[in-house]
């Protein structure tokens, strides 16, 4: 079946377009050489002032204008609806951002079609199209395909896909004089950490920061503050990205010692993030199933715990160093 | 303020985290060895859900929560012995699959349909609260396209903090990338949210409110209607754990000198 694809993609107010976003037109291009009947762009916010001509794409379109500036529902889903009654799409492949998937289950629900979210991989095979994604927060894996719902939407993981090269900027159709209804006003962006940006997903390195850094240590003392202050040390040198296990993010709730830039975006883990780093070390953490799926996109691995046998050891990490994290990151701070 | 909420939380069960899982072939498409055997519990961002959800009535005294549950009876009975000892709700059941293999779209008919058959639920005054993501399908896909079932075009999903003013003034935080909030304020109900981990703790069992409650669970799970839950029309072409398992290098003896020489060198790779 030769599929009609729309990539649906968002420009912030600058009208630039982010990493995530050049490789889902990566992607979209690859799909339209493997043999897709159509491929179309489909921009909502501003239109793009980068020149996206080699993604090789038939048309682009674009839905732009103050109300469809904003990262909000109930005016993205107007404008990707519109976006893709107008392509006329059997498929719509669209980046796994925050402001995608806020809505794209929602444009599935409204066109009568089906939907993957998180996907990390499109291909086609005997001319169909397949897509891997995970099931049980990164504990099953699996390729789909889709037999006749459609269209068949998609959200698509950063990191799947080379991004196209910037070049020539091409030519716009803008759709405008949308109905739009909203209550809804985007007041600001708020960093959550006190200020110190510590969620870095651009980094090549995870630091998970375990429970294991406020509990008492071999000399029956807490040394929270010494904790945070190697911890933030090490991120800052490092432009690490600061991660945190369920146990650690959970104790200030509970009232117990805490890091003050510890909050439960840091959460990796089942209930926390799955984030894409190239390298990730683990300190003061215990490795447990329900944090190490979130690891699942971490290539190499490396932790720190005075446990011989916690869970990193029994094939979740390529090294474990058995050893004081304390004594450890103090040296590695020092040579960095 | 206070303003009365009528707050539906959608949530079903999981498979406990810690459990092992392996992927097996059924009839009904991929399934988990012995699922119905696996110890499960509510799913954890839609826990979050509820215990926000019970904050709230404590705040704006009248409003009420109901718990809809989309999930196989007997599962959801033992779930509710421990989740009812919570927070108080009144809980509406639907009998039918909570695999993470089955479609999201008819999870959001079957809640739709539940939901619409609440006798005393007033939309005009509704919250719909879930987890942003489930444990088991972990797509984000249910909550949006059952709000676009009710017409709930006020969504908002990764949410940690929502504060309630007057006339149906919303604040609400959203997570978005990077460690960020993106912070927006919405008025009037319906609204959807889809919740992230929010800032209460678990609540602790209170087995007077577990006792309360099940006077209305019990029945609820009788009454359960079923709904047809499948996996649509995926075509699985394969369904596996990953591979991956590492050889572990296990370094018992190394100085912390020596390691952080090590790290180092990794680090700057
Ligand atoms: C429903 C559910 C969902 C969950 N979701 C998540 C999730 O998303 N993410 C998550 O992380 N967890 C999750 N968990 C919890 C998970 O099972 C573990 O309890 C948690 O990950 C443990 O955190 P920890 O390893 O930091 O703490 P601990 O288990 O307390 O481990 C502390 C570690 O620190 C080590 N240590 C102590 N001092 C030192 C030192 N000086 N040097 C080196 N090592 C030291 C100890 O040896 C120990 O291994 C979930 C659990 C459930 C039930």
């Amino acid at each position: 079946m030769s599929e009609k694809i729309l990539c649906l993609i968002t420009a912030n107010t600058e009208g630039s377009l982010d990493k995530a976003t050049l490789e889902c037109l990566g992607l979209a291009s690859k799909l339209k050489s493997d043999g897709s009947a159509e491929l179309v762009v489909g921009c909502i916010g501003k239109e793009p002032a980068e020149g996206i001509s080699n993604c090789g794409a038939d048309k682009y379109l674009v839905v732009s204008g103050e109300a469809f500036e904003a990262s909000r529902y109930s005016t993205d889903i107007v404008a990707a609806q519109a976006l893709l009654e107008s392509a006329g799409s059997t498929v719509v492949i669209a980046p796994s951002s925050s402001r995608i998937q806020r809505f794209i289950s929602g444009l599935a629900a409204r066109a009568n079609g089906a939907v993957d979210t998180h996907v990390t991989g499109i291909d086609t095979e005997d001319g169909r199209l397949t897509a891997t994604r995970w099931f049980y927060r990164q504990r099953i894996e699996s390729k789909i395909s889709r037999k006749e719902v459609r269209p068949w939407i998609m959200s698509v993981e950063s990191g799947c896909a080379a991004a196209i090269e910037l070049g020539d900027s091409v030519s716009w159709e803008a759709i405008s004089d949308l109905e739009i209804a909203t209550n809804t006003t985007v007041k600001t962006i708020e960093a959550t950490s006190g200020g110190d940006q510590t969620i870095r997903p651009d980094s090549d390195l995870l630091f998970v920061a375990g429970a294991g850094w406020t509990k008492k240590q071999a000399d029956n003392s807490v040394k929270a503050d010494k904790a945070a202050a190697l911890i933030l040390d090490f991120i800052n040198r490092r432009k690490a990205s600061l991660g945190s296990s369920k146990s650690m993010v959970d104790l200030g709730s509970e009232g117990q010692a805490v890091l003050p830039f510890l909050t439960h975006l840091h959460q990796i883990g089942q209930t926390g993030a799955t984030p894409r780093h190239l390298k990730g070390l683990a300190t003061c953490c215990h490795g447990e199933e329900p944090h190490a799926v979130g690891w699942r996109f971490i290539k190499e691995r490396r932790a720190i715990n005075m446990d011989a046998n916690c869970g990193w050891a029994h094939g979740k990490a390529d090294v474990l160093y058995v050893a004081d994290a304390f004594e450890v990151m103090e040296k590695v701070n020092e040579k960095l | 303020m206070p303003n009365v909420y009528h707050i539906v939380v959608c949530g079903s069960i999981v498979p406990d985290p810690l459990q092992t899982l392996e992927p097996v072939e059924s009839p009904a498409g991929p399934s988990l060895k012995n699922e119905m055997m696996l110890p499960a519990v509510l799913d954890p961002w839609a826990s979050h859900a509820l215990y926000e959800a019970a904050e709230l009535v404590k705040k704006c005294p009248g409003s009420k929560v109901w718990l809809v549950s989309v999930a196989p009876k007997a599962k959801l009975q033992q779930v509710m012995m421990n989740i009812a000892q919570k927070v108080p709700f009144e809980l509406v059941a639907v009998e039918g699959a909570s695999s993470g293999f089955m479609e999201a779209a008819g999870t959001a008919n079957a809640l739709a349909t539940a939901i619409d058959g609440i006798a005393d639920l007033d939309k005009s005054r509704l919250l719909l609260f879930g987890g942003w993501e489930s444990a088991s399908r972990g797509a984000g896909a249910v909550m949006q396209m059952l709000g676009e079932k009710l017409h709930v075009t006020e969504q908002f999903q990764g949410v940690d903090v929502l504060e309630v003013g007057d006339d149906d003034q919303f604040l609400i935080k959203e997570r978005i990338e990077g460690g960020s909030y993106q912070v927006n304020e919405t008025s009037g109900c319906p609204v959807l949210l889809g919740w992230a981990t929010g800032n209460l703790p678990e609540p602790k069992n209170n087995p007077q409110v577990g006792m309360l409650n099940m006077r209305t669970v019990m029945p609820a799970l009788q009454r359960a209607t079923k709904a047809d839950i499948t996996t649509g029309d995926v075509d699985y072409k394969s369904v596996s754990l990953p591979k991956q398992k590492r050889e572990t290098r296990v370094e018992k003896n190394m100085s912390a000198d020596a390691i952080a020489d090590e790290i180092v060198t990794w680090l700057n790779e």
